[in-house]
């Protein structure tokens, strides 16, 4: 019989003791493991998607909404702004690469963003079956979209109004055709329906009742002059952009602020905000759990000590049977380090739950899934701690276990 | 087998006890009696090195306790002596059949299940292996402690006072049964007591 077997007994047999000291255990590793997850994946996430952009230029309003509504896609815009405007950024010698975005309409809850082709580059996606789009109304779904509508290159829906799934009004007159399905990115794009900007203008011309007659969809190149007078007051939703070198982060949002009607926004700097405000919730939660996790360490002691003292007759047997002190600590120990394994695995295992179903809310409510994955680097330094406290815990209950005085115990000698 | 010489110990109010020597043969049975307070299970401890004898010396198979290092005076502790307590002393949380197992597994994991299986079936334990020594009877619990003392097959058997609870059938069996066991393991059997029933059975006596 190993002396592991007997500590695992010995842990069992006081059940009550037992379920105390994982129930605080389990409690504060589940906080830990799911906030760091939670705080760790959101994060990761906001970096990636507002990585390929520098700036956005959009209506005035408040900063932080112009970047999640027009990089992140998790708010509504602050208004719109004339492309024309916009479009003296295009060339500016700061700027290495700009792309308008305009979008309004949803397909059951996914927006429809009104782009050019060199959006997906931001975020390095590629048509992964059919094609491009070409023209107005051509579609290319992203990922997540087409998994989840289960759309097919070929299928044709309409556009609803607003940003909202369930909208009041639907543009039947202009249906969207998928003409490509991009390939996973991980990223915001796989949310996205992506077509032609002009696809956005005309539907909503044509609500306006701007359109003398309904556009037919292939004449896009045909009638240039009619098209330059509308692009004189075209409206985009934003303008997404990406700096040459850092000198254009440090003048350009301070120029187009002042001496504009929009407003530029720096995605990195309003996430940097946000997951601050998001951070100090983080790290209260985090206090709370390691202060659960030294009141745990606490009920591990006082469990001990009184295991130890209610079992000494047992100790001194043990003596008597040729166990050294030695070995009667490590069995004290192992049996602080089975409550403190068991304790984690279970918090792991339970924070690792909460991760799986805090998923779908953030899936449906932002687009971004979080995923069960195998414990990282801190959480291992994590596990370290929490056995360093349940080690610390033991010794100090076992102290006891050096001045064992074996005929006194036995015998009262 | 064991040899006592000038053996005292002082307590801690001061008190010095003087015990008379003991030179005991292997396979040899000797009954210590004397009257409550004579510092019988004092001896029992000194010989078993469980206390550091004041003066005088206590050899085990030739072997002087007084030299052993601590480790080692364990390592022997277990290895070649069996005791049988006068209050019985078991781990609570193991079944008896645990029990047995625990003890011959220290200080060398020497599982020996054909020795088990004969043992619990001439102490009547046989049908009681899978219950916690909690629920086990005062008879029963008699008879594990015994078990616990010899399923190692020790070379030396202390026992305290294992007769001070039982009638005089009772009392019979379980020297009996000491006896038996003792010759079978070819162990030299030092039993301690004030139990003047017990007289009878031993011709070597040492009287406190």
């Amino acid at each position: 019989m190993k002396l592991s077997f007997l500590a695992y007994r010995n842990m069992v047999s006081k059940p009550l003791n037992l379920l105390l000291s994982l129930l605080l255990l389990t409690l504060s590793v589940s906080l830990v493991t799911f906030a760091f997850q939670l705080s760790k994946q959101l994060g990761g996430q906001l970096n990636k998607n507002i990585a390929p952009v520098d700036m956005v230029i959009g209506a005035k309003g408040s900063p932080l909404q112009l970047v999640l509504s027009s990089v992140l896609h998790v708010d509504v815009p602050t208004g719109n702004i004339p492309l024309k405007e916009a479009s003296q950024f295009y060339k500016h010698p700061f700027v290495e690469s700009a792309i308008p975005v305009s979008y309004g309409d949803n397909h059951q809850g996914f927006r429809i963003l009104g782009t050019q082709p060199q959006y997906l580059d931001f975020y390095n996606a590629s048509v992964n079956t059919g094609r491009m789009f070409d023209h107005s109304f051509e579609v290319v779904a992203g990922s997540v979209v087409a998994q989840k509508l289960n759309l097919k290159v070929g299928d044709t829906f309409t556009g609803s109004h607003g940003l909202a799934a369930i909208a009041a009004e639907s543009h039947d007159e202009h249906p969207y055709t998928i003409k490509g399905i991009l390939t996973p990115t991980g990223t915001v794009i796989d949310q996205l329906l992506v077509t032609k900007l002009e696809s956005i203008w005309e539907s909503h011309e044509h609500k306006k009742e701007h359109a003398e007659e309904p556009h037919e969809h292939e004449h896009d190149d045909e009638d240039h002059d009619h098209e330059h007078e509308h692009d004189e007051d075209r409206e985009i939703t934003s303008l997404l952009v990406k700096f040459k070198n850092p000198l254009g982060m440090i003048q350009l949002p301070r120029f187009i602020n002042e001496n504009t009607s929009m407003q530029a926004a720096l995605p990195a700097y309003e996430v940097q905000r946000l997951t601050g405000l998001l951070g100090s919730g983080v790290r209260t939660l985090n206090g709370i759990a390691l202060a659960i996790l030294l009141v745990s360490g606490l009920s591990i002691f006082i469990s001990l000590l009184k295991t130890i003292r209610e079992r000494k007759q047992e100790l001194a047997l043990l003596r008597t049977y040729g166990l050294r002190t030695r070995q009667l600590l490590w069995l004290a120990l192992l049996e602080g380090l089975f409550l403190t394994f068991i304790g984690f695995i279970s918090g792991w295992l339970i924070g690792r739950l909460g991760i799986w179903l805090a998923s779908s809310y953030t899936q449906k409510g932002y687009g971004y899934a979080l995923d069960v994955t195998a414990p990282d680097k801190i959480e291992w330094l994590f596990f370290g701690l929490t056995l360093l406290i349940a080690l610390l815990a033991s010794l100090l209950a076992s102290k006891s276990i050096f001045k064992l005085n074996v005929a006194k115990t036995l015998s009262d000698v | 087998m064991v040899t006592t010489s000038n053996l005292t110990y002082t307590y801690e109010n001061g008190e010095v006890l003087s015990f008379p020597d003991i030179d005991l043969t292997p396979g040899e049975h000797v009954l210590v009696l004397g009257p409550s307070g004579a510092g019988k299970t004092t001896l029992l401890y000194l010989m078993a090195g469980l206390l550091p004898a004041t003066t005088g010396t206590v050899s085990i198979a030739g072997t002087p306790l007084h030299e052993l290092l601590r480790r080692e005076l364990d390592h022997f502790r277990g290895h070649q002596m069996g005791m049988v307590f006068q209050q019985y002393h078991f781990i609570k949380s193991l079944s008896v059949a645990d029990n047995l197992r625990l003890r011959q597994s220290f200080p060398r994991n020497n599982p020996d299940q054909e020795r088990m299986g004969a043992l619990v079936q001439r102490l009547g334990l046989k049908d009681q292996l899978h219950k916690k020594v909690t629920a086990l009877s005062q008879g029963q619990q008699q008879r594990l402690a015994i078990a616990l003392g010899l399923i190692h097959r020790p070379k030396i058997i202390f026992a305290d006072e294992p007769t001070s609870n039982l009638d005089d059938d009772n009392c019979v069996k379980v020297i009996s049964l000491l006896k038996e066991e003792a010759k079978l393991c070819q162990s030299s059997l030092v039993i301690i007591t004030h139990d003047l029933r017990v007289m009878s059975h031993f011709e070597n006596r040492v009287m406190l």
